[in-house]
């Protein structure tokens, strides 16, 4: 078998990598840790002359997402990245440049929000702008995150779809561990997103149009159906964009990766590094016999219900990972979103939510072990004894 | 010396007629006038404000050029993005005609909300024109009070009462702000003196890199006046050196106007609503620090015009050990 | 104002908020909101376009650098044309409706 050649690159690497193969038209760039060496790293090969994109050195990640949104809606491929209370600052700006239905693609390094301030792993930021508009993609190591990117592009631009993109990974964890990542070289990946032709311009002077108008109660309804549409519409196209890449560069996506699932009596479904981390215990209970599996959501935007469904059908007990709190007093986000798709099935598995690793507490493999043996007791009890805990904290 | 007859035969109309701006509304001067200053297309971005909220209602548009809203603190960051695209595709060969771009922001959107996304703006040195339709409060909610209201006024959120004479602090000087950022061209312009502002506009189109007007909009609705005053008011305005009209080319100051007689500055206030309390006798004292700072502000906009139009400037020398 | 821009259901509408031709306002006739009307002594007009250069509503109509009259579909009887023109020769005067 020919050997695959592999290049030391972290997470965020891997995301500048991509970003310099995509060679955006335009890029906004601001720094918050882990988030940084994306646009340090881009800055460089633009310094270099290895891209002919224009940077805008803006002077806030609202100014950022602002600044994509003005050059996209100027027919520019445009792209920029954050974290945690970068997000959280042009949060208003997401929605807006998911309403204008603009193929703004952006690599988030997951970090926990303030307060207090905290920059290391956890879900909170990116889970907190789930109801913006965006597509979601979480991605388990440097390899899905360099992939995901070029993916992304295919996606969002997609004439049915329209929407911006999230790229995410887990700050630190995978952002900056070096690993082993398999490149495709530049003139597949320039083939594979094919030239940005977008939809409008306002560069285009002959058609004038007007973006961001003022919708009053008659209309807003209406845009608001077209971009719900667009979401439920993209479960039915990504599949197709999945194919295409697989042909192209011989990689296999889904919206959801399953794990030893064929067969398996209880489940942990769980994203991004702490999925690689439970696939090890998976395999180490398996050696002694216990039928346990892994679910590995990609995509939580939309939500892949359907393939959520069909992965955990014969599941008997599921335990969720939810790497943040929505402070609902009933879970956090994957658990509620997934607990909530089981609700019309005839049969479903008993649902355990395990809040863990926030504010980058770490989670071991003891602990998804002890996960594990949970679910088979619960499996073998019929009862959910404890429905909502947390891993990893201090009374 | 602007040519109206010309600028009538050559200038597009950019700003159609059917839109809600109230009857006799300043910004709408203000727009059709800033975009007599160039021939070439342009590209107009604009913060949220009745600019923007009366000209784009779904699905009537009073644009007919491309125009641009993304929300209100950030008409300088978006139209950034709108320039750079235009500078990246440009370069690629894709886009070919000369565009000129311009961002329309309230006082609300510009001196409060918007200051920080200007600044980085004019930093970052875009080529764009920022125009700052300046009618002294957040009129669009209501005649809100904003870092542009000058002290003394009443606005909705520093109203006249029994125990307040309304705004208390001093207004921003916004243009001298804007100046601090060294950007080719700074101007203050008014309606009243048409031709003093469409060549301002012109050289403001062909700044190399960032461009401000700052251009006071009469608003008959939040100044208490009649609707068809707006250019007498903008008059006294100039006339009282309350606005007054000047320059800043390359960091050099020039006035542009000096009043013959330079009016006292109730000439002016005392014309509007919002500033009825002041006639009171309890408020002497008030009405003639409101006079002191504009006398003050103008005897240094005079000192500074005579440094920077005079050449050099000697620096002291060192003592001799 | 025409009703028949309501109707459009979300499938008809172009996507993402966009208004995608220019100039659509001038289906809504504000012209409607006038009280007073501006009236011209066409004799006494010298062309020298400052109303043109004052109206807040574009609703000043000039060919060839001449003024040719007042467009009252938009026109809203602001009177800022005849505070400003030099020569006085615009009146407003009530409407009767």
């Amino acid at each position: 078998m020919e050997k695959v050649k592999l290049v030391p690159f972290s997470g965020n690497q891997s995301a500048a990598y991509a970003m310099k193969q995509i060679e955006p038209d335009v890029v906004a760039a601001y720094p918050i840790t882990p988030q940084t060496e994306i646009v340090m790293g881009f800055s460089q090969y633009v310094a270099d002359g290895k891209v002919k994109t224009e940077m805008i050195p803006v002077e806030s990640e609202h100014s950022a997402m602002s600044a994509c949104i003005g050059a996209s809606a100027g027919g520019a491929r445009t792209m920029t990245a954050t974290s945690s209370q970068g997000l959280a600052l042009m949060w208003e700006m997401l929605y807006i440049a998911a309403s204008t239905r603009l193929p703004i693609v952006m690599p988030v390094v997951n970090r926990a929000l303030s307060g207090p301030i905290n920059i290391h792993c956890d879900h909170s930021d990116t889970m907190g702008t789930r109801d913006s508009g965006w597509l979601q993609i979480y991605c388990e190591n440097a390899q899905e995150v360099y992939e995901s990117m070029i993916l992304a592009v295919r996606i969002a631009e997609h004439p049915d779809i329209q929407l911006p993109v999230m790229v995410c990974q887990d700050g630190f964890i995978t952002s900056h561990a070096v690993e082993g990542v398999q490149l495709f070289d530049d003139k597949t990946v320039k083939d594979f997103i094919g030239e940005y032709k977008p939809r409008f311009s306002l560069l285009d002077i002959e058609h004038p149009v007007t973006v961001g108008p003022l919708d009053l109660q008659d209309y807003y309804f209406e845009h608001k159906m077209q971009q719900s549409d667009a979401m439920k519409r993209t479960l039915s196209i990504i599949p197709d964009i999945f194919s295409e890449f697989e042909k192209k560069f011989g990689k296999k996506h889904n919206f959801v990766e399953g794990y030893k699932l064929e067969d398996a009596e209880v489940a942990i479904c769980a994203l991004s590094s702490t999925a690689g981390t439970a696939r090890g215990v998976v395999d180490k209970l398996r050696k002694d016999g216990h039928k346990v599996g892994l679910l590995k959501p990609r995509f939580f935007r939309p939500f892949p219900k359907d393939a959520i469904l069909k992965s955990l059908s014969k599941i008997k007990a599921l335990a969720v990972l939810d790497r943040s709190e929505s402070f609902s007093a009933g879970g956090g986000p994957l658990f509620t979103e997934v607990e909530a798709a089981f609700y019309n099935e005839k049969s479903n598995p008993l649902i355990a939510d395990y809040i863990y690793g926030l504010g980058g507490r770490d989670i071991f493999e003891a602990d998804i072990e002890n996960v594990f043996r949970q679910l088979i007791d619960i499996a073998k009890s019929g009862k959910v004894k404890e429905k909502i805990q947390f891993i990893g904290v201090r009374e | 010396m602007a040519n109206l007859k010309e600028l009538s035969k050559t200038i597009p109309e950019r700003l159609s007629g059917g839109h809600r701006l109230c009857a006799g509304c300043g910004a709408s001067i203000i727009v059709r006038q800033v975009l007599m200053g160039t021939k070439d297309p342009v590209v107009v971005a604009a913060a949220t404000g009745c600019l923007e909220v009366a000209t784009t209602i779904y699905p009537y548009t009073a644009w007919e050029v491309p125009f641009i809203h993304s929300a209100f603190e950030n008409v300088a960051a978006t139209i950034s993005g709108v320039e750079t695209a235009y500078r990246s595709l440009k370069k690629q060969g894709k886009v070919t005609k000369e565009i000129k771009f311009i961002a329309f922001g309230g006082d609300g959107g510009t001196y409060d909300i918007g200051l920080q996304s200007l600044s980085g703006a004019l930093e970052r040195g875009h080529k764009f024109v920022y125009v700052c339709y300046d009618n002294g409060a957040y009129m669009n909610t209501g005649v809100q009070r904003s870092g542009s209201t000058p002290r003394g006024a009443s606005t909705t959120t520093a109203p006249y009462g029994e125990k307040s004479y309304g705004k208390s602090q001093r207004r921003k000087d916004l243009t001298a702000i804007v100046a601090a950022h060294r950007i080719p061209y700074v101007a203050q312009c008014s309606i009243s003196h048409w031709n003093d502002l469409i060549t301002k506009s012109e050289k403001a189109f062909q700044a190399d890199g960032p461009a401000f007007l700052n251009i006071m909009a009469v608003c008959h609705r939040g100044w208490g006046i009649p609707q068809q005053d707006a250019v007498d008011i903008s008059k006294l305005a100039v006339d009282s050196c309350f606005w007054p009209l000047y320059e800043i080319v390359n960091g050099k100051l020039k006035i542009n106007y000096k009043p013959k007689n330079k009016l006292p500055v109730m000439e002016w206030a005392k014309r509007q609503a919002r500033f009825n309390h002041l006639a009171k006798e309890e408020y002497a004292s008030l009405v003639a620090e409101f006079q002191a700072d504009i006398d003050a502000d103008w005897g240094r906009l005079l000192k500074r015009e005579a440094l920077d139009q005079s050449g050099t400037v000697e620096l002291p020398k060192e003592k001799a050990e | 104002m025409s009703g028949k821009n309501r109707q459009k259901g979300w499938k008809d509408i172009p996507i993402g908020g966009l208004i995608d031709k220019g100039g659509t306002a001038k289906e809504y006739k504000t012209g409607d909101w006038r009280t007073f009307c501006p009236v011209r002594d066409e004799s006494k007009c010298i062309n020298c376009m400052i109303c043109w250069a004052y109206c807040p509503d574009s609703a000043i109509k000039t060919k060839d650098g001449k003024m040719t009259g007042f467009d009252l579909d938009y026109c809203k009887g602001c009177g800022i044309c005849a505070s400003v023109c030099p020569v006085k020769c615009i009146k407003m005067e009530k409407e009767e409706k």
